[in-house]
């Protein structure tokens, strides 16, 4: 698998990162740097292995669906960039 | 009594709780030692006003004979930890004039226990590194140099402002996070002790996330007793973490007995790396000999599956890196670009996150958005996540064959200079976690412990991994090799 500047483009778009276009053909070699590097996973066997979901064996814990938290509308907004009137600000999002 | 940043945990609060000595007077000793050290770069937010209210009412509980497990003791604090108004940057731009309105739970557990915070500690960036070469406050430097080389050596990383810290004796001890290595291989560079506990005994609750199942804290130290008495205020249950262990947290300073006799330690095959350095092929084979001196036996072991371990990790963590990071976008807290004008939301996301992560957090991100997307989750992702099964079940069998430790090299060479590997591709620097990943892959605990010195008077390392949840025997072991070991070593003072 190797990965072309399109290809990159369109990982970056999807992380939501911003890169130039002539940052890409770096990028994506770097990228097939690290992957040609995962390649070595397909010399395992893993015909009836299960995917690893938790390392230690416990079940997950569970409580009461109630409400534990809440009521700090400033702390929760003390560290925004732009917040006004209570509200996290954004840019337009809708024309 | 003189230069008390250079105490121990254990030798300073014998010495707390004689009278021979004020946390005041400790505190005071590290804040001078810190001042002194800003050549290192190892504290990056120093938190006098903090560690001077905590030692003094640390002082006044050790008088009424109320003091707790560390009381008095002063620490840094890795800069991935929250802490409560303080600036807490996980060493990244994206998170800058960041002040928690909470405090994570394990830097909780220890205010709790005593422990003094003399400030937040340097990083690689969103602790993705083995150099803090990414760390957006500059390198952290290690007190250690090339004999009379003046050339800058990492600290390792990505706790190697802990690491740093704690060789240059600027605190007591620290707090690091290990994900692939991040505790075990800045210690084995710079000649002390750090300990990644069993996955789940330390809760992660308010430490940054960087790869969620692969993460846990750990103490970073001067010896392993030191490990042993902070480790402890470190864990247990913590309801805010859903993966965190509900099982009892033994005393594991009283496990330091330093009998090993009859213990089973297995020397895997696989960690003989070819072109391995012959003084770490030596340094491995005299540790092994001491462990043996001390009444262990010495068995060969295989893990046939370690040289997939780190391929599997570099799936596996930037696939969680990059769902962990899509919280940085601009709007919650930390930086946000400037916009131009017509600038919508996206744009505000794709240039907040451009301009806030470093190249190497937004390699990692990128690389997991690729495993994850659709088309490449089966053969990267799921691939990545049963080799993990399997390297699990190679540690397991080795368990279940009646070994209770294993022996490794710590990193397979010593540290090496700043800007040194630069010039290398990416996957070369994740070549320094080759013993260490397998490690946090399988859930373990492992500890690393300074064994020796290299040619050029640099540190070096030793590894022992232990079975899960069972901390208090392996610090036992790598007591017993801390022993016969016997290092001594500290860095010649140029800083």
């Amino acid at each position: 698998m190797s990965i072309d500047q399109s290809t990159a483009a369109k990982v970056a778009k999807l992380a939501r990162i911003k890169v130039e276009d002539d940052a890409l053909p770096a990028l994506a070699s770097e990228f097939n740097t690290i992957l040609g590097f995962i390649e070595q996973l397909n010399e395992v066997d893993v015909e009836g292995v299960e995917p690893m979901v938790s390392v230690t064996p416990m079940r997950l814990k569970r409580r009461e669906d109630v409400v534990t938290d809440g009521n700090m509308q400033d702390k929760i907004l003390s560290n925004a960039p732009d917040a006004r009137e209570g509200f996290f600000a954004v840019p337009k999002v809708v024309e | 009594m003189s230069d008390l940043n250079k105490l121990g945990l254990a030798e300073a609060r014998d010495a707390l709780r004689k009278g021979e000595t004020t946390s005041v007077e400790l505190t005071e000793a590290c804040l001078k030692a810190i001042d002194a050290a800003d050549a290192l770069n190892a504290f990056v937010h120093k938190t006098p006003e903090i560690a001077l209210e905590r030692a003094k009412a640390a002082d006044e509980r050790i008088k009424a004979g109320d003091a707790p497990a560390m009381c008095g003791l002063p620490i840094g604090i890795k800069d991935l930890f929250c802490t409560k108004g303080v600036p807490s940057q996980a060493a990244s731009r994206i998170l800058e004039g960041f002040k928690p309105e909470y405090e994570s739970t394990v830097s909780q557990q220890l205010a709790d226990a005593g422990a003094v915070m003399l400030g937040k500690l340097n990083m690689d960036e969103f602790a993705m590194g083995s150099s803090n070469e990414t760390s957006v406050y500059g390198n952290a430097v290690s007190p250690w140099r090339r004999g009379n080389d003046d050339a800058q050596l990492t600290p390792g990383g990505s706790s190697g402002g802990s690491a740093a810290a704690v060789a240059a004796d600027l605190c007591l001890a620290a707090t690091g996070t290990d994900t692939g290595g991040s505790i075990r291989q800045p210690a084995a560079f710079t000649g002390i002790t750090g300990i990644k506990p069993t996955y789940g005994r330390c809760s992660r609750w308010g430490i940054v996330a960087f790869a969620s199942s692969l993460d846990q804290a750990g103490p970073m130290t001067k010896n392993v007793r030191d490990a042993a008495i902070m480790l402890e205020a470190m864990c247990g249950h913590d309801p805010k973490d859903s993966t965190s262990a509900d099982i009892p947290v033994p005393n594991f300073e009283a496990m330091l007995t330093g009998d090993i006799k009859g213990k089973k330690i297995g020397i895997p095959k696989e960690y003989r790396m070819d072109g391995m350095p012959a003084e770490i092929e030596k340094l491995w084979a005299d540790g092994a000999e001491m462990l043996r001196d001390a009444g262990a036996e010495i068995v060969d072991i295989s893990l046939p599956h370690t040289k997939y371990a780190l391929p599997a990790y570099y799936v596996i963590a930037p696939a969680e890196a990059s769902s962990n990071l899509a919280r940085y976008d601009g709007v919650r807290y930390g930086r946000r670009a400037q916009l131009a004008q017509g600038d919508g939301i996206t744009e505000m996301y794709e240039k907040t996150r451009a301009e806030g992560f470093g190249h190497e957090v937004q390699r990692r991100v990128m690389v997991g958005t690729y495993v994850l997307s659709a088309g490449f989750y089966d053969a990267y992702y799921n691939r990545a996540r049963k080799v993990r099964t399997l390297i699990k079940k190679d540690f397991e069998d080795v368990f279940a064959a009646g070994v209770d430790a294993i022996l490794t090299p710590a990193t397979p060479s010593a540290a090496f200079g700043l800007g040194e590997m630069t010039e290398a591709d990416p996957v070369q620097m994740y070549l320094n976690d080759v013993f260490t990943v397998t490690v946090n892959l399988a859930g373990l605990p492992g500890i690393s412990v300074p064994a020796g010195l290299d040619k050029q008077g640099l540190p070096l390392g030793l590894q022992l991994i232990g079975r899960p949840w069972e901390e208090g025997d392996l610090l036992n072991t790598a007591y017993a090799l801390e022993a016969a070991a016997g290092f001594v070593a500290k860095p010649g003072k140029w800083w």
